[in-house]
Formats: C-alpha cells, structure tokens, sequence
C-alpha cells in the first residue's frame, strides 16, 4: 500500500523508497500479533505443556494450526521490519549494513518456514 | 569571528527519563524476541519430530541457562506487547498530554512485570515433572 500522493509520485519527489508502507505493514502485523500473541501464550498456558499428546492435540485442531501458522508467519515479518530498522539506525557502512539485512532476512524466512511446516506436520497427522 | 550557536543533535543534550526508556526498552526486547522466535521454532519443530524429541527438548529449555533466557523472553513478549499498544495509541493521535503518557508509561512497566510473572508461574506448573 503507498501513503504517497500521486502528484508527489509523479514529480519523482522525497524518498524513493517505501518508507510509509514499510510503517504500515509494522503496525498492521503488530495489531495482528497483539490478538495471535495473546492466543499463543494464554493457550500454552492454559495446557499440560508437558505433554507431547496435549500440545499434538491442540496444535492439529484446525482453528489452533491456522492461527500458529498465521503467528508463526506474522511474526517473522514484524520482527524483519523491526529489525531491519534497528540495522538502519545502528549499522553505518552500507556494505556491511546489506549484508547483516540479508542474513536476518535468509534466518527469518527459514526459521517462519520451518515453524510453519512443524504446524504443518501436526496438522496433517505427518509424525517422524 | 565567534563560532554561532549552533544545535546540538538531540541525544547530545536530552535528559535521560521514562520516555526515552521506555522507548529503547521497546527496542531492546523487540531484538531479543526475534531471538526467541527461533526457540519458538525449536520448540514447534521438536514437537512434529515425535514425543522422544519433544521431551528432549524440553530438557535442553528447562537448562538452568535457558530458564533465565525464557524467563527474559516471557518477560520482553508482555512488555513489548503492552507497550507496542501504547505505541499504536500514540500513532493514533491520542495519549500524548505529559500526564497521560506518564499514566501509560507506569501501566505498561508494572503491568509487564504483573504478567510476566503470572505467566511464568503458570507455565512453570504445567512443566513441574518435566523441566
């Protein structure tokens, strides 16, 4: 989603990155992990943690596995926008500062897959 | 000639107090949850592995050293949860007064350390026999 105007748009003026959107989508994820969030730790709570069964039984109901994967997936975008933020404050040197946003991006992108497809597996019945 | 006055950046001459706290705070516990997330993997991936693997990764959590890493971690998610909210007030326009900010400011430090520990205590006791 842009926040810029068209005129500003056309004119080619101010930065030509995504700076609004990327202020969105932070806000939009942060007002989902509020409810996911929530979700996550009063249902932990609420369970016999310990138990393989327990946590199996709840994660395979198809409300619970939507919702971990969405957390799971939300998660890791919001923590990549953050990051990244706290990386272009923080880290002067421009090679230096791609570099370190890459290797955020590749660990997030694998850790949200690996979880999702851990929810996944529950779901599906599929056990090693 | 004499040197102008000229403005001093703004972290050359702001007082420390509870806004700027708060702030960094938010900051520093949003850095260690993309930490934890990765033990939320760990953790999501342990329990599709099977229960052997699952057991076994409750006893790597429940490690004296891992206990004070969730312990934290528990911590940092009920204060930037409370206060990533305070934060979306803010940029809705509302909650900027001096005294209102204050209020909020205090609601969401003692009321992260309230949940924390309530949470903490309750997963603990689900946890008792295993770590």
């Amino acid at each position: 989603m842009s926040l810029r105007s068209p005129l500003g748009r056309v004119l080619g003026l101010g930065s030509a990155k995504g700076g609004s959107a990327h202020w969105y989508a932070q806000r939009v994820t942060a007002v989902a992990l509020v409810l996911l969030g929530g979700w996550f730790v009063a249902a932990l709570a609420s369970l016999d943690s310990g138990s393989h069964a327990a946590i199996v039984a709840w994660l395979g109901s198809p409300l619970s596995s939507v919702l971990a994967v969405l957390f799971v997936g939300v998660a890791a975008y919001h923590a990549n926008l953050g990051l990244q933020v706290v990386v272009e404050d923080y880290v002067a040197s421009h090679g230096t500062r791609v570099a370190v946003l890459v290797a955020i991006e590749f660990a997030l992108v694998a850790g949200a897959l690996t979880g999702i497809l851990a929810v996944l597996r529950i779901a599906f019945g599929v056990q090693a | 000639m004499a040197q102008p006055e000229r403005p001093l950046s703004p972290f050359l001459h702001y007082r420390w107090q509870y806004t700027n706290t708060l702030s960094i705070l938010h900051r520093i516990t949003g850095v260690l949850l993309a930490g934890c997330f990765f033990l939320l993997v760990y953790w999501l991936a342990a329990a599709a592995a099977g229960p052997e693997r699952y057991a076994g990764a409750l006893r790597c959590l429940g490690s004296p050293l891992m206990q004070v890493v969730l312990c934290g971690g528990l911590a940092s998610f009920c204060f930037h949860l409370l206060n990533g909210v305070r934060h979306l007030f803010f940029d809705l326009g509302r909650g900027f007064e001096l005294a209102t900010a204050r209020r909020s400011g205090w609601a969401v430090a003692i009321g992260a350390i309230v949940l924390a520990l309530l949470a903490w205590t309750i997963l603990k006791s689900h946890l008792g026999g295993v770590a």
